[in-house]
């Protein structure tokens, strides 16, 4: 007993090791980040590397903010991102309703259509999406970017149903035979109680409408219409060797995130538990 | 009536964003269409192009190395840390939350950000090697290390993969665990016999994502591969260049739309080989709770 007690013990505090180790591997490049976003340009480029610095060179932050159009392209972005989320909770819950919540002979089917789209890889629609998008005359303009999120992306509408089908059937049962409408019925009865996971969808598509890369690049072609990520790198090919400056901007990007997930860190988790339920 | 209504946006999304660009590109496939002139029919000449062209091969040959190296070596990495933060001990949320930190660095942000943790000279990673006497490599600015590098970025970002395993590891009966315990198995064959079995699902669906995932790599990349000079886009020596990168490159840098369309099509093709390799192989070992296949 005592020896299984020991051992437990030691494997407690293997694990405690590990656990510290790892951690540190991690949360090192987040404190290289900040620590060189206040150092001078000369500090940056000393042997042996100073892991501390003082005083802290805060200007960097002024400097780097005034060197991008930094409000205004952070403008864009938070923009670009609350019309994200308002479109995806708004579509993704509408089509997850009519496939969970209403019987009807489509809903099936187009549940592994909906499975389907969800695995098909962006690669092949690219390009003939720019050229439709092109035709439209929407180059330069945020449509690109807005509208496919107010269709109902697949992973978030998936998201949605799985929710809706946990929500006993009896509750809008009652309310149809009370002469209810369907539309009645979600906006009064199944959204009020599916707050989680509309807290879960807005926080994963706030973080990926914020951080959207590929998307900007080819749709946006002047730095007014920017997003924070195409400034950052349009930053990255002008100032390139200032690397204070650069992580600067890197850590000022960065920290809304790090904030949104900090507030709504249970729906991170709870988002990804609606995953692994399906297994 | 209902139900169509629900979900029609959803339909009209997938007909127009989805359905018809695909019809588009097929057919563009067959076309030399550069957007800005007149077009004809090609016939096969883009695909047959495309088996001739060493960029894309080279291409594909890079995208290959992240299938190999980073999918798998990402899945151990992301099951044993799911593993190790499943272990009772005091403080564990904090560890948890750390896991998920890096995920919320925005692709740009964490790009730039390994640029200078990679610094050959200057950087975090190699001023750490040097304590143990370890001359580092020089990462980005070497052909054979930039895709170490981009691996090494991936790996620490793994806490989505790793959550979900971590799911999968709170989903686990202790009963079934401390039957094992019972009847006297090890720690490492209640590993073998209990986690890995009850985990296989995930472990499918984490490979799953991450072929697909690691077949379309583009942002980090892209930025990446420009260098600090923010020159050339695909590495030293085109040691970045991945499919997706150079697919890139000719639709919107050379505006080769027809020929791009097929390379889009011929990478569609390649990962439904991969993944349909993926599942038949997964049918053998992946246990489904409740029902076992035949």
């Amino acid at each position: 007993m005592r020896k299984a007690k020991l051992l437990r013990g030691a494997s407690q505090s293997t694990s405690y090791a590990l656990l510290l180790a790892t951690s540190a591997v991690v949360l090192l490049p987040f404190y290289w980040m900040v620590l060189s976003s206040v150092k001078t340009n000369h500090q940056l480029f000393t042997t042996p590397v100073q892991w501390w610095v003082w005083p802290l060179h805060l200007s960097n932050y002024s400097r780097a903010l005034s060197l991008i159009p930094f409000w205004r392209q952070l403008g864009n972005t938070v923009m670009l991102s609350a019309l994200t989320v308002i479109g995806t909770v708004l579509s993704g819950s509408v089509v997850a309703y009519g496939l969970a919540k209403v019987d009807w002979p489509g809903r099936k089917p187009l549940f592994w259509l909906l499975i389907v789209t969800m695995l098909l890889p962006g690669v092949v629609t690219l390009v003939p999406t720019y050229v439709i998008f092109r035709d439209l005359g929407w180059i330069n303009t945020y449509l690109p970017l807005i509208i496919p999120a107010f269709v109902g992306s697949p992973y978030y509408v998936f998201l949605f149903r799985q929710f809706f089908l946990r929500i006993p059937e009896s509750l809008s049962e009652a309310a149809r035979i009370d002469g209810a409408s369907e539309l009645h019925i979600y906006a009064r009865i199944i959204m009020p109680v599916s707050r989680p996971v509309i807290a879960s969808v807005g926080v994963l598509a706030f973080v990926q409408a914020w951080t959207e890369y590929l998307g900007p690049l080819i749709y946006l072609n002047q730095p007014a219409q920017w997003t924070l990520s195409l400034g950052l790198t349009a930053f990255l090919t002008k100032y390139s060797v200032e690397w204070n400056l650069m992580m600067a901007a890197a850590v000022v990007f960065t920290l809304p995130l790090i904030v949104v997930f900090f507030v709504g860190n249970k729906y991170f988790v709870k988002g990804i538990s609606f995953i692994t339920d399906v297994g | 009536m209902w139900g169509l209504a629900f979900v029609s946006p959803w339909l009209i999304g997938t007909g127009g964003l989805v359905l018809y660009p695909m019809a588009l590109s097929l057919y563009y496939s067959f076309t030399n269409y550069d957007i800005v002139s007149s077009y004809q029919f090609v016939g096969l000449a883009n695909y047959g192009g495309l088996l001739r062209d060493p960029q894309f091969r080279q291409a594909l040959g890079n995208t290959f190395y992240l299938v190999v190296v980073m999918v798998p070596l990402s899945l151990v990495v992301a099951l044993g840390y799911a593993l190790l933060l499943n272990v009772p001990v005091y403080g564990q949320r904090v560890f948890r939350t750390v896991l998920y930190l890096p995920q919320m660095v925005p692709t740009v942000a964490s790009a730039i950000l390994w640029m200078w943790v990679l610094n050959p000279q200057f950087g975090l990673v190699n001023t750490i090697l040097g304590w143990f006497h370890i001359l580092g490599p020089l990462w980005l600015n070497s052909i054979s290390w930039s895709k170490p590098s981009i691996v090494l970025l991936n790996v620490w970002g793994i806490g989505g993969a790793a959550i979900i395993f971590l799911a999968g590891l709170q989903g686990i009966s202790p009963m079934l665990v401390d039957a094992a315990k019972v009847d006297g198995a090890g720690l490492w064959r209640r590993f073998r016999h209990v986690t890995l079995p009850a985990l296989s699902p995930l472990i499918l669906f984490n490979a799953v994502m991450g072929v697909l995932g690691a077949m379309q790599y583009f942002t980090q990349a892209f930025i990446m591969g420009g260098g600090e000079s923010g020159g050339s886009s695909v590495g030293l020596g085109n040691s970045l260049q991945f499919a997706v990168v150079y697919l890139y490159e000719v639709a919107f840098g050379d505006l080769r739309v027809g020929y791009a369309s097929a390379m889009g099509w011929v990478l569609f093709m390649m990962m439904l080989v991969v993944i349909a390799v993926l599942l038949r192989v997964s049918a053998r070992w992946v246990f489904y709770e409740g029902w076992r296949k035949q």
